[in-house]
């Protein structure tokens, strides 16, 4: 099971965080700078995984992250999931990524962090793995992003129609 | 009221901060505003504050009172606004809060929803945070989600079985029926999900495990395909066809397999086929061929099979990747009990590991390299493993100091040797052993009668080397106290004995008494060293000045032990040589601590004869003693059991007193039982004939395991006073 995803950057500023165990808001934060703390220490050529901190459940839970430029992507798992599998799992979320947002960088996570989440919804769901083939994953997105827009369009449209009558219940009344 | 600004605005603003107090002061500015927006109630704008507050608690601020108004979202008929709401149910609420309750009613309405997204949204927030309660409502709409034709909820309900199976581990029967067809699925998603879900429905119950074992041949069948498969666009990674649920099937298998012949013969084969056919090139590869490798080492896989694997494993720890030689070493650290002979060919690499840059394949690799330790290997073993203690960080040097002890206390070759080995952890990593280790390190060093010479100049001159490391000054005071008229006379045969005076030696304890590097309990020791060795050199002088000077000393245990001592010798210095005297061997027992007094019981079995309890008292290893923890000889009274017991004839055993020592006197009687006479009955008195009180005394049984459960035991503990006197 996963524990938790975070994104932070190399100065330990989270990007993006979800935890699949209750925790306070307090311990969560803590867990972020423990985290950051641990991983930003890491040379660039040793292994990517590590033990995790003590509030994350020491021992029995592993970290594992990968770097890309500024920003690490750290997945916290128990011993159910494989570590080797978990690195490709991240590896397909970022380039889930780089397809939806076309070349993704760490401004496009900033202001979109609700996309963010809800693709990772379509990947990991109650700590388990969902779905890991990409097409899948950008087909359910995009169906879901249209229904929003198509949404507000609607309100737009009613919102326009109901100042256009208005308009003319006005100019009616003055002619 | 103006419109609320949106999230991108926040984000830009609160990025253009430049100290934590600007960002904080910007923040609560807006939540302020947020607040008054929700008092309102204002329908239009509710999604885009609660996006905001979401943010705001990414950040780390509190942003508890938007959870109603993620409820309220939640009710509301839009897409947009339902998928906000959901999304900030799922990061701020929990179980822990009596409002999550709220949201039963509109996730049950959801899970019945026209739109699938919807009814995709309720699954995941229900499989995310759903409480027992909220499970056992709505297992049923899950029941029945987990049997639609549609993939995308199907794999959903799968996941969300799943954590309801965690919650309400009750209900697992009620999925039972729906995973009958899971696996004849298309879908790689559903496919995937639905192992998962066996997967956990079987690690939780073994009747389900069992009962999903018939699935096997189903799942070699599916695996085949999957490697079989030509190249297909939709799951390739790097080469290979759907790594994810080639690794899922394999776990597993991995479980279903555990223990039982039938499966594992059918999974032989594919499993061969599997470690063979894999590239090896990239990650994915490798990731596979680890599964398969765990998989052949738990099933009983035959030896083929299993040689296999332990190649591959070898194969990986001499890979660039650093990432595969920590998955080799985690592997191989769990095969180690099992197949260890194998595992001891790669023990060069498993050495070299030790020099390795990275955290934590060293760690990996020195857990590994005590496993791998046996009477064979140990001297070269220990010597890369005292390099690798002078050279590691500290986080390291306790467990690597408490695992050369063991190490070299199982498989010493010679006494020598293992007390330089002693010697050379506490001088290079002394500040990092553990507390026991130092009153273990005195009773192995009180053993070995003929090295006490060599110790204590060992010790004696590591100690005019560093006196900084407290374990290591505290032995080394213990043993000069103990043995520092072998030091003085020079009598060490191993080395070239060194000339010391007593002077010296004092002036080194009294050192340790004033040095500011030195913990009280150190001082405590060194003050007893000096204390001993008055019967020990002939500067009495000097010894009782000393000991006079710390009877004002603050520190309370100090203070008391040198008054105590400066009364030994005003008033009872005629006593001080007997309780000064060599302390003897010492036993070692497993119990610790003071009076702590085992006695082993044998029942007297209602059906047995007497020549099957002679075969049973004599037969077995096990023999009855009663040990005590305090140093003197073992007690004979077992021995008077045993000869008691041989020529039993059942009808009468005249009491006897096991235990008569230091006041404690412990009487057994033996009489049959008058209701019925098969059952004998062993009553044990225990009389304390001191003025003072004893304590901590604790009554253990043991029993022997062929006393089966229809002859049982009867322990009855009747407390009575001490009696005083005889």
């Amino acid at each position: 099971m996963i524990k938790a995803i975070l994104i932070f950057n190399n100065h330990g500023k989270p990007r993006m965080s979800k935890f699949y165990e209750h925790y306070t808001e307090d311990t969560e934060q803590q867990i972020i700078r423990e985290t950051f703390h641990l991983v930003s220490k890491r040379d660039e050529n040793v292994c990517n995984f590590l033990e995790g901190g003590l509030l994350i459940g020491g021992s029995e839970n592993k970290l594992i992250y990968r770097h890309y430029a500024t920003l690490y992507f750290v997945f916290c798992v128990d011993s159910s999931e494989s570590e080797l599998g978990i690195l490709d799992l991240i590896q397909v979320f970022v380039e889930t990524l780089d397809k939806c947002f076309e070349n993704v960088c760490e401004l496009d996570l900033i202001f979109h962090l609700d996309k963010v989440h809800n693709i990772l919804a379509e990947m990991v769901m109650g700590g388990m793995v969902l779905e890991t083939n990409m097409s899948e994953i950008i087909t359910q997105v995009e169906a879901q992003g249209k229904m929003e827009k198509s949404e507000t369009l609607t309100l737009l449209f009613i919102w326009q129609s109901m100042r256009q009558s208005q308009a003319s219940r006005f100019s009616s009344k003055i002619s | 009221m103006p419109a609320p600004i949106r999230l991108r605005e926040l984000i830009r603003t609160i990025r253009t901060a430049r100290t934590q107090a600007e960002e904080r002061e910007m923040i609560q500015k807006e939540c302020a505003a947020i607040r008054s927006s929700f008092r309102e109630e204002d329908n239009t704008y509710r999604c885009r504050n609660v996006a905001k507050l979401l943010y705001m608690h990414m950040l780390g601020y509190p942003a508890h009172f938007g959870q109603l108004e993620c409820l309220k979202l939640i009710a509301s008929q839009k897409f947009t606004d339902k998928r906000i709401g959901y999304l900030g149910a799922m990061l701020l609420l929990d179980e822990r809060q009596d409002v999550h309750l709220l949201m039963t009613n509109c996730i049950k309405n959801d899970l019945n929803h026209s739109t699938q997204y919807v009814q995709g949204l309720a699954l995941c927030t229900l499989g995310c945070m759903g409480s027992s309660e909220m499970c056992r409502d709505l297992a049923g709409e899950v029941e029945k989600l987990l049997k639609t034709s549609n993939s995308y909820l199907r794999k959903k309900a799968a996941l969300c079985a799943v954590h309801v199976i965690r919650k309400v581990p009750e209900l697992m029967e009620m999925f039972l029926p729906a995973t009958k067809n899971l696996l004849s699925e298309k879908n790689h998603g559903v496919l995937h999900t639905s192992v998962v879900l066996l997967t956990e429905m079987c690690e939780r119950s073994p009747d389900m495990l069992s009962h999903f074992r018939k699935l096997v041949p189903q799942l070699v069948r599916i695996l085949k395909n999957l490697i079989m498969s030509g190249y297909s666009p939709e799951h390739d990674v790097s080469g290979i066809s759907d790594p994810f649920l080639q690794v899922r099937i394999l776990r597993l298998l991995r479980i279903l397999g555990k223990g039982d012949d039938d499966s594992s013969e059918a999974m032989n084969d594919i499993l061969a086929q599997v470690a063979t056919n894999t590239e090896t090139s990239k990650n994915v590869g490798n990731a596979i061929l680890y599964e398969t490798v765990l998989t052949i080492m738990d099933i009983k896989s035959e030896s083929g099979l299993r040689v296999l694997a332990i190649n591959i494993l070898g194969r990986f720890l001499l890979n660039n990747d650093k990432n595969i030689r920590y998955v080799a070493l985690t592997s191989l650290l769990k095969t180690v009990q099992t197949d260890h002979n194998a595992v001891q060919r790669h023990r060069s690499t498993i050495v070299d590991c030790l020099k390795d840059l990275d955290v934590s394949i060293k760690r990996r690799a020195m857990e590994l390299s005590f496993a791998l330790v046996n009477g064979n290997n140990i001297r070269g073993m220990m010597k890369e493993l005292l390099y690798f203690l002078d050279s590691c960080d500290p986080d390291f040097k306790a467990d690597c100091a408490s695992g050369i002890f063991l190490a070299a206390e199982k498989y010493a070759p010679s006494k020598r040797w293992h007390i330089d080995t002693i010697m050379r952890v506490l001088t290079t990593a002394g500040s990092y052993v553990r507390d026991d280790s130092v009153p273990n390190l005195i009773q192995l060093i009180t053993n070995s009668v003929e090295m006490h010479a060599y110790t204590v100049q060992r010790l004696y001159k590591a100690l005019l080397d560093d006196i900084s490391q407290q374990p290591l000054v505290q032995v080394a005071s213990w043993c000069i106290g103990e043995y520092g008229d072998l030091l003085v006379s020079g009598q060490c045969e191993e080395e070239e004995p060194i000339q010391v005076s007593e002077d010296e030696v004092l002036d080194v304890l009294e050192g340790l008494l004033v040095s500011n590097l030195s913990t009280p309990v150190t001082r405590g020791y060194s003050l007893t060293a000096i204390m001993k060795l008055s019967t020990r050199f002939s500067s009495l002088n000097r010894i009782k000045k000393v000991v006079s000077i710390y009877g004002s000393s603050i520190d309370v245990e100090l203070q008391q032990r040198a008054v105590e001592y400066n009364a030994l010798f005003k008033k009872y210095d005629h006593m001080r040589p007997a309780l000064l005297e060599r302390m003897p061997i010492m036993e070692k027992t497993i119990f610790s601590g003071d009076g702590i007094f085992t006695v082993c019981l044998w029942s007297v079995f209602p059906v047995l004869q007497a020549n099957d309890l002679l075969d049973l008292l004599g037969g077995n290893d096990v023999v009855p003693i009663i040990q005590t923890t305090v140093p003197t000889k073992p007690a004979s009274a077992g021995g008077e059991l045993l000869d008691l017991l041989g020529d039993l004839s059942l009808t009468v055993i005249p009491p006897m007193t096991a235990y008569n020592k230091n006041g404690l006197i412990i009487e057994f009687t033996f009489e049959r039982s008058n209701p019925n006479p098969n059952i004998a009955v062993i009553t044990i008195h225990a009389t304390n004939s001191t003025e003072a009180d004893m304590t901590e005394f604790v009554f253990q049984a043991a029993v022997p395991k062929v006393c089966s459960f229809p002859s049982c035991i009867l322990i009855n503990l009747l407390f009575m006073s001490w009696c005083i006197g005889t």
